[in-house]
């Protein structure tokens, strides 16, 4: 009995630390800017207070309390002892007047948010302790409800978190198009209002509950009655209206979320790259940024009109964006090509390094005085170009394109604008996102095309074991070589569209940030998946764009992400097929049989 | 073992002496033509004590790669984090209010003491920590499961101590000990410098006898020869290779301190490019060795610190002490393709490499 509340206890603990780090790392502060119930509840709150619950749950569910009053009693020491820590926190605070010396985010506001906003610091600490304890019944009782209403009711809160912290963007999106006293009435300043908050989780709860008891299954069976030519119209019809989307986007989102559109689809560039190299051939490459910048300064070099630009230096101008983009990719080939003859011979974490090294080196040379006169040292490369279609193509194009414009600018959409002279320039996030798209769109089909290929299977039975594959007969050399260098192509074309994106160019934009970033993308969305790519990109590098107070926390989460995904879910978000078949093997088939049949049918449709 | 000698040998064989046919180049061109700016025998002898100081740092954070990597076969990304995170807590919670109060040069000692303890306990601490939570659970994972969750674990140990104490730079507090040169045999040395050096060789060979001689020392050996073996021996392996972590966090820990006394400015990312160095120190030294870890960090170091002025300014490049990076870096990718077994050569079986 007494390891059964020691462990009770320790498990609180745990979650009470997990709270005071994030107090104190000032998490909960920085997140409290941000309301998801109006006036109500924030997230830094819903941050502090999630761990009394959590820990109750956690609580009973591993002890595998039977006994109710056990389980009631068990949840209220949970919720006590995770209110520990914090209070250590504010005695610590009362005590050290100059505790912000030390610790830089314990300031006023924090202390004022851990003590409930209360006038009185004793009836916040008894409140914070009372509440605490509340929550963590409430997390033990909810542990006793079935799975399914657990999963439903989660479901809830998960639609009001993120449609809370959605809010200001979602208003921006809804209020030309519905109205303000519309969305006036759903979202507040900041956040949701109370009610509709209310509305939302009970439809969003029932709706899952129905669905999840009923309507799955019957869309199952709806679906298992369709015949094949069926099958394939209704893919036919999502893949028009997937293309329709796609077009119309930008002039629903407006400039600012086009931007960040625009920084997922670079991205997502680099990621379908990357994955060529560790999703398929197993070879971890932290240093992608060095493709990215070659092919961002092979750009600037050829096209920019700056001193360092070849039409000044050389006297070679009249170099369009289009004329230099094959160059910059073959060049970003190239490179991959010669960084992959040394490290040819390594395997695993030593090539991770090295490639990592390599990528450092490319930085310090870019912002060395050794080749300033070349490439501009830590000043860059100013004055690069737009991209931009003129001539005979653009009039041609114009000539398509104006009738559907004027048309569809009755119902206030745009597509690609062409400009007075004719010219279709691709200046403003809008017009980019078109370039973006059909750079991205290029890259999927050459991925998916990989993917099935000879070599791609070349590259995956090399990174199940490299030596197997060897003795198969595969040219793990060769394989490894032409991985590096496709995989580079890829990088060096998102680096040649962000530099023409930008106009300028600096070493700084070219740090192993960049590395790290495509590669948390590429292990969150699931490694080889080509759609966990897109998914792994909107998600890590569209949330924190778009909630950006957190951006100083943006590696934490991605240090947590990593760690996170390994531990738990290894295959990522959206694994690919082969790997989920890999992963899952353990479990029992039965169970998943009908999805695996509706997946082979569906690719068999797919390729007919 | 044989291997049939194919064109990626010769590519690699063309690299190798272009590098050496560079680095010559550049040493004949400075001491014979005397390329660049010229320097005295003094500051040649400045720039290895320098280096050897530095190196020295090198060594002492290198051991942490180098036992975690006996024991575990894997490169633990993070170790840099344990260094920054013993160095930045000590500097914010212990040397700066001892400065404050005074405390810091009316007894330098037992200050000094308290920094290093309270550097060693926060980063074993933190090693611990990492270990139980993110490396255990994957003991038996492929090989690059273990290594992203170690680079997870690296950005998020930087990004928390930022969190915690800030992202400006912290000043570390001046020793009046330390101030100045000292004379050893006629050469003037910075007491920075000589107090680092001399720190260092205590640490290693306190830990070369620790390794050797104690019953742990002996676990540790044990555990990295072949862990099912040890188990049948009656050793706890996950406690020993816990104690592993806790022996290198340790080290870097001091490293740290020195660190920050040699330096005196901290950031939480101050821990990122002296782990690299400390790795290519590492396996310079031939990884999985002590004696190894210690005579590649020396090395690396005096190169780095002699490079630039040699070979770099003999070959005519502008702002070369920029490019001391470069070196080291070039040097790990070097030492992986020609010998990767390191200095002290340790032959690698294939598990290992």
């Amino acid at each position: 009995m007494s390891q059964f509340w020691k462990q009770t206890v320790q498990i609180a603990l745990i979650a009470g630390a997990v709270t005071l780090s994030a107090a104190v790392i000032g998490l909960i502060e920085t997140f409290d800017q941000r309301d998801i119930i109006a006036g109500i509840l924030t997230l830094g709150e819903i941050l502090l207070f999630a761990a009394a619950p959590v820990a109750g749950y956690i609580c009973i569910n591993r002890l595998k309390t039977q006994r109710f009053g056990v389980a009631l009693l068990q949840g209220l020491v949970a919720g006590l002892v995770v209110v520990l820590p914090v209070w250590g926190l504010l005695v610590l605070n009362s005590f050290w007047e100059s505790i912000r010396e030390a610790f830089i985010n314990v300031s006023p506001a924090l202390i004022e948010i851990l003590t409930l906003r209360q006038p009185s610091a004793i009836t916040g600490v008894l409140l914070l302790g009372g509440s605490f304890a509340l929550l963590g019944v409430i997390g033990a009782l909810f542990a006793r409800l079935p799975k399914l209403l657990q999963r439903s009711l989660l479901t809830g809160i998960g639609w009001v978190i993120g449609l809370g912290l959605l809010s200001e963007i979602l208003v921006d999106i809804l209020r030309p198009r519905i109205g303000r006293p519309l969305t006036g009435v759903v979202f507040g300043a900041k956040g949701l209002h109370l009610t509709p908050t209310l509305v939302i989780f009970a439809t969003i709860t029932i709706l899952t509950f129905v669905w999840r008891q009923w309507g799955g299954t019957q869309y199952q069976r709806v679906r298992g009655t369709m015949s094949s030519g069926q099958l394939r119209w209704a893919h036919r019809i999502q893949v028009v209206l997937g293309v329709i989307i796609l077009l119309i986007l930008p002039s629903f989102v407006g400039v600012y979320l086009s931007e960040i559109i625009n920084n997922i689809g670079l991205y997502i560039l680099m990621g379908l790259g990357l994955n060529i190299a560790i999703g398929l051939a197993g070879l971890l490459d932290l240093g992608y940024v060095t493709n990215f910048a070659v092919g961002a300064y092979i750009m600037a070099i050829l096209t920019s009109s700056s001193p360092l630009g070849i039409e000044q230096s050389a006297g070679f101008g009249g170099i369009t964006f289009w004329m230099a983009l094959p160059i910059s990719v073959a060049a970003a080939m190239l490179t991959g090509f010669i960084l992959a003859l040394p490290v040819l011979r390594m395997r695993g974490d030593y090539l991770a390094i090295t490639t990592l090294g390599f990528g450092e080196i490319i930085r310090i040379l870019a912002r060395s005085d050794w080749l300033k006169p070349i490439i501009g040292g830590a000043q860059g490369i100013l004055l690069i170009p737009q991209a931009a279609i003129t001539g005979w193509f653009s009039s041609l194009l114009s000539f398509i394109l104006v009738p559907i414009e004027t048309f569809l600018s009755r119902f206030g959409i745009t597509l690609l604008a062409v400009n007075n002279q004719g010219d279709i320039v691709f200046d403003t996030p809008p017009q980019l996102y078109y370039l973006l798209v059909l750079a991205c769109l290029f890259m999927l089909f050459i991925s998916v095309r990989l993917n099935g290929s000879r070599i791609g299977r070349q590259w995956m039975a090399m990174r199940e074991d490299e030596d197997v594959a060897g003795a198969m007969g595969i040219d793990t050399t060769k394989a490894k070589i032409i991985a590096f260098t496709l995989s580079a192509a890829s990088g060096g074309l998102a680096g040649a569209i962000f530099a023409a994106k930008l106009g300028s160019i600096y070493p700084h934009s070219f740090q192993l940030l960049i590395s790290i970033n495509v590669l948390a993308l590429i292990i969150v969305g699931g490694m080889g998946s080509i759609p966990g790519i897109v998914v792994g990109a909107f998600a890590l590098i569209g949330l924190p764009e778009l909630l950006r107070e957190f951006a100083e926390f943006r590696l934490l989460f991605y240090g947590i992400a990593l760690m996170a995904m390994m531990l738990v879910r290894p295959e990522g978000l959206w694994p690919s097929a082969t790997r989920r078949r890999e992963l899952q093997s353990t479990e029992p088939l039965v169970e998943q049989t009908p999805t695996r049949a509706g997946e082979a049918h569906e690719a068999v449709t797919i390729g007919s | 073992m044989l291997r049939r000698f194919n064109y990626i040998d010769v590519i690699l064989w063309i690299f190798r002496i272009g590098i050496i046919g560079l680095v010559v180049w550049g040493t004949v061109a400075k001491l014979s033509f005397g390329v660049g700016r010229s320097y005295s025998t003094a500051n040649w002898l400045d720039f290895v004590i320098s280096g050897l100081s530095q190196g020295s740092l090198y060594a002492l954070i290198a051991l942490g790669y180098t036992m975690v990597y006996g024991v575990l076969f894997m490169i633990n990304f993070a170790h840099g984090e344990f260094f920054m995170a013993g160095a930045m807590t000590s500097a914010v919670l212990v040397a700066l209010p001892l400065a404050e109060a005074n405390i810091l040069n009316d007894y330098p000692i037992p200050s000094l003491l308290l920094i290093f303890l309270s550097a060693i306990l926060v980063s074993i601490g933190v090693a611990v920590l990492t270990e139980r939570v993110a490396y255990r659970p994957l003991r038996r994972a492929p090989r690059l499961v273990p290594l992203i969750t170690a680079i997870g674990a690296s950005f998020f140990w930087q990004y928390y101590f930022r969190g915690l104490f800030g992202s400006s730079l912290i000043p570390f507090p001046e020793f009046d000990i330390f101030k100045g040169e000292a004379d050893l045999f006629g050469i003037q040395i910075l007491k920075t410098n000589l107090m680092v050096m001399v720190t260092s060789v205590v640490m290693l060979i306190g830990l070369q006898l620790f390794v050797t001689r104690s019953k742990i020392g002996k676990a540790i050996r044990a555990v990295s020869e072949d862990k099912d073996t040890a188990i049948l021996m009656g050793i706890d392996v996950d406690r020993t290779i816990s104690i592993t972590f806790a022996v290198g966090a340790a080290m870097a820990g001091v490293a740290g301190v020195l660190y920050a006394i040699v330096f005196r400015q901290l950031n939480f990312i101050m821990g990122f490019t002296p782990g690299i160095k400390a790795f290519t120190a590492a396996v310079l030294g031939g990884i999985g060795s002590v004696p190894g870890a210690a005579l590649g960090g020396l090395f690396l170091g005096v190169i780095e610190a002699v490079g630039p002025p040699l070979f770099l300014e003999g070959l005519n490049i502008p702002g070369a002490h920029q490019l001391k990076d470069v070196i080291a870096f070039t040097m790990l990718v070097l030492v992986l393709i020609f010998r990767p077994q390191g200095i002290m050569g340790e032959r690698l079986t294939s598990k290992k490499a």
